[in-house]
């Protein structure tokens, strides 16, 4: 009974979300304000039937209901509790349900914090918003139905979760990512609407920037968390492989990244107008771009989503209906909005744009790597098959970052609409002297070797540190007291000095983890030792453990540190009992300057096993870095500006489109 | 020069130069990060040079897998699309997906002895999941083993 009511709470959601689609729209073009109005109240509903709906398939996860054919397929009776409830979104049917959710989670927060939002932008929005839901419900419903039900023969046990899934990652990190994904369908639905009504102006980029910067830091977290989920649960010791599934969630992220800056140019200055849509048209695209990747299954990928053409098929046309609309769309309007001011060769508006075209290069590069072994197929027949490995990536990449990261660095110091070239060589030369010695001299001092790559990378993670702290320092310089002074800047600016920062971070950390690990696969018998470093790794055996699903050959290895006790590690393969599927489990000590970590191999007789004993310094810093970008970017929502009750409409453009801003407020 | 013609100018060339160094960096990369798919079958005729870097997919041949008497973390096996097989060698941590009977991919090259060197061997997710290059290679080579047994029955 209760799957049923969440197969009927689904369809009534159905039919809300074309309401929506519908009746504000028209009520937006003929003016009628009571059809407007409808879009708040129809949101609500939508949400609530979606959660109705995610309640009833969690509640079926929860009281091992195997009738429903998808829980039948990923949970089991001895599943830990909260794994059943992670199993929700456990493979494809309910993951496409809890991104339905997340999407009428974000429809209804816009129409719940969006008070200030003249309601014809508002009913327009929420109707975009409203058609995009509208397709993926049908998707859902039409051929991917959680709420399929087997009542006849309906098996006793279910077929287990995949144990890959059987972890806190997953619990956690899915739910950012379409946070994130979906949170992108926001800005292009205040894109498309700004392309209906022909406005355009900083108070529409005031709107849009929170719920951008909002998508951005949740996808920037599910993209962090996947690849610490990679690293510690896949048991390879990598955090980041080029794959198929994980570009598709990094291209989204490199233009929803150009987008934020693009937007903070549209609201302070004016200008990029038309680019700005385009962007918010291109990080939403890709985000359906990536799901449609993900689950039809076309490229070889590690994520196995159940594959099925039919669905690709169904996702491929919804694609392009909705990237071929609002590409239409844009073609046709474009030229309606256009920039208002001007700006100098030596602008932060240019420097911007320079790493906004950075960043788009960047994404096309990704995409054309994960899309070239379809082209090749595609162009050389099926016998052809073609794969882009890693040194494709980071041939292209690294470049393209070091340049990103230059820019950044002088971007700081430049003004809006003209900076003198005096003026920023006074700026950045002490920066400049203080990254490159210091990037040359720390990683020479410490190492004793002289590795070009690893100076670089040092010295342009220092330029942007050097140079945000150089930053704060003059604008706290001419206040009363420095607290004074910190307390006067705006949480935006904080906002954006915490994103550098962390994109420094990152820098680091990837570089100084990719050079310096030491990895070793080694034949162990018990008493077997290996020493890396300071730290001495012995094995003593493999012994067998039993766990609440699945049997483990749990390995003893006691870590020395400098001759001396200092941790006992114990990675594990583990045999789950539903499916028989082998499952490795690392064990990882994790430190703020290095991770150990260990892996059990298979074994080879007498006792011995392969053993994968790893040091990696610096590598928490990735994910570090990461949080911290994502907490400027929430850093910048909480800004005052944007909570402020700004009168929106042509007065207040004109206003702000008359003050100079000064200071704290000439913020990114 | 009008001054603005001249800054139009200046981005020309500045695009022009940005897409040239793009253009090149992207051959470079592809040249260093593209792997082609060969079958068993298509190394066994003979279509990979020695040292040369491809990526091979097939079965795991049943009772194949060599790890006794081998050096450290050694392991041999027969990588097949039943038409042909060919002998992979690899060092390393296997993923938990590896077993006899089911499908694998690998990238390495052929050395002189026409062994070929593994340096990767790929994990899959799910146990039921074959990748789409391993299917095709096992159904080509069916069909090979088809053809010859037809071509070996009117000819005998």
């Amino acid at each position: 009974m209760i799957p049923e009511l969440g197969h009927f709470a689904l369809i009534l959601a159905l039919c809300l979300t074309v309401m929506q689609s519908l009746i504000p729209m028209a009520g937006a073009f003929t003016g009628n304000v009571v059809w407007m109005q409808l879009s708040r109240s129809l949101s609500s509903g939508i949400w609530v039937f979606m959660m109705l709906s995610f309640a009833c398939l969690a509640w079926a996860f929860l009281h091992d209901d195997f009738s429903v054919i998808y829980v039948a397929r990923n949970s089991n009776s001895l599943l830990p509790v909260y794994y059943k409830f992670a199993a929700v979104w456990g493979a494809h049917e309910g993951s496409l349900l809890l991104w339905v959710l997340i999407l009428a989670t974000w429809a209804y927060a816009v129409s719940l914090l969006s008070r200030d939002l003249p309601i014809d932008i508002l009913a327009r929005v929420l109707s975009v918003m409203g058609m995009v839901t509208t397709g993926f419900l049908l998707f859902m419903i039409y051929t991917s139905n959680p709420f399929d039900r087997q009542l006849l023969n309906a098996p006793a046990e279910g077929a287990d979760l995949n144990p890959l899934l059987q972890d806190f990652g997953l619990t956690v990190h899915p739910p950012f990512l379409y946070m994130g994904y979906v949170g992108f369908s926001v800005a292009f639905s205040f894109a498309i609407a700004a392309l209906l009504t022909g406005r355009l102006d900083a108070a529409w980029a005031r709107w849009t920037r929170p719920w951008t910067n909002a998508a951005w830091a949740f996808l920037t977290v599910g993209i962090a968390l996947g690849s610490w989920w990679a690293y510690y649960e896949l048991g390879w010791g990598g955090w980041w492989f080029w794959d198929p599934v994980e570009n598709v969630s990094f291209m989204p992220w490199l233009v929803g990244t150009a987008l934020i800056h693009s937007l903070a140019v549209t609201e302070k200055r004016g200008v990029f107008k038309s680019w700005t849509v385009l962007l918010a048209i291109a990080a939403f695209s890709l985000s359906l771009l990536g799901a449609f990747i993900v689950r039809s299954g076309v490229l070889t990928s590690v994520h196995a989503f159940a594959v099925d053409p039919e669905r690709g098929m169904v996702l491929l046309v919804l694609l392009l209906v909705i990237i071929g609309g609002s590409l239409l769309l844009y073609a046709l309007r474009a030229p309606v909005v256009k920039g208002t001011s001007s700006y100098g060769a030596n602008s932060r508006e240019v420097f911007l744009l320079l790493n906004n075209i950075l960043l788009v290069v960047s994404m096309a590069m990704v995409l054309l790597g994960t899309l070239f072994p379809l082209m090749s197929e595609a162009i050389y027949g099926e016998a052809n098959k073609i794969s882009v490995g890693p040194p494709y990536f980071n041939i292209l990449f690294l470049p393209l970052m070091a340049l990103v990261a230059f820019f950044l660095g002088v971007s700081t110091f430049t003004r809006w609409k003209r900076t003198s070239f005096s003026h920023l060589r006074q700026q950045l030369t002490k920066v400049l002297i203080a990254s490159v010695s210091l990037g040359i001299i720390l990683p020479l001092l410490i190492t004793m070797q002289i590795k070009p790559g690893v100076m670089l990378a040092v010295a342009l993670s220092l330029w942007i540190v050097i140079g945000l702290g150089k930053d704060i320092m003059d604008k706290t310089a001419n206040k009363v007291s420095r607290i004074a002074g910190l307390r006067s800047l705006s949480l935006s600016y904080w906002g954006m000095q915490t994103g550098h920062f962390g994109f420094a971070v990152v820098i680091l950390g990837i570089c100084l983890t990719s050079n310096y690990s030491v990895e070793e696969d080694r034949r162990m018998a018990p008493g077997d030792s290996l020493t890396i470093g300071a730290y001495e790794f012995i094995f003593e055996g493999v012994e067998e453990r039993a766990g609440p699903n699945y049997m483990a050959d749990s390995a003893t290895i006691q870590v020395l540190k400098n001759g001396n006790d200092y941790l006992t590690m114990h990675p594990e393969k583990r045999r789950y009992y539903a499916r028989g599927d082998i499952q490795t489990e690392a064990d990882i000590q994790v430190g703020f300057f290095r991770d150990l970590f260990t892996a059990l191999g298979d074994p080879r007789g007498e006792g011995a096993w392969v053993v994968r004993i790893h040091y990696k310094p610096f590598v928490f810093w990735i994910w570090l870095g990461a949080f911290l970008m994502s907490g400027g970017g929430v850093l910048a929502i909480l800004d005052r500006r944007y909570r402020t009750r700004v009168r929106a409409g042509s007065a207040a453009e004109k206003a702000r489109g008359d003050r100079v801003t000064t200071g704290g407020e000439a913020t990114v | 020069m009008h001054p603005a013609r001249k800054q139009k100018l200046m981005i020309v060339l500045f695009i022009l130069l940005g897409s040239m160094v793009t253009v090149g960096l992207i051959l470079v990369a592809f040249n260093e990060g593209l792997n082609v798919f060969f079958t068993p079958t298509e190394v066994a005729e003979g279509k990979v040079e020695a040292g040369q870097n491809f990526r091979i997919g097939g079965m795991v041949k049943m009772g194949s897998v060599v790890k006794e008497g081998l050096e450290g973390t050694d392991i041999e096996f027969i990588a097949t699309d039943t038409n042909k097989d060919v002998s992979v060698r690899y060092t390393g941590v296997l993923p938990d997906l590896f077993r006899e009977g089911q499908g694998v991919v690998a990238d390495g090259y052929l050395d002189e002895n026409g062994v070929f060197q593994a340096t990767q061997i790929l994990a899959k997710h799910d146990e039921n999941y074959m990748s789409a290059e391993v299917k095709s290679a096992l159904d080509a080579g069916e069909r090979k083993q088809a053809e010859a047994a037809m071509a070996a029955g009117q000819t005998p």
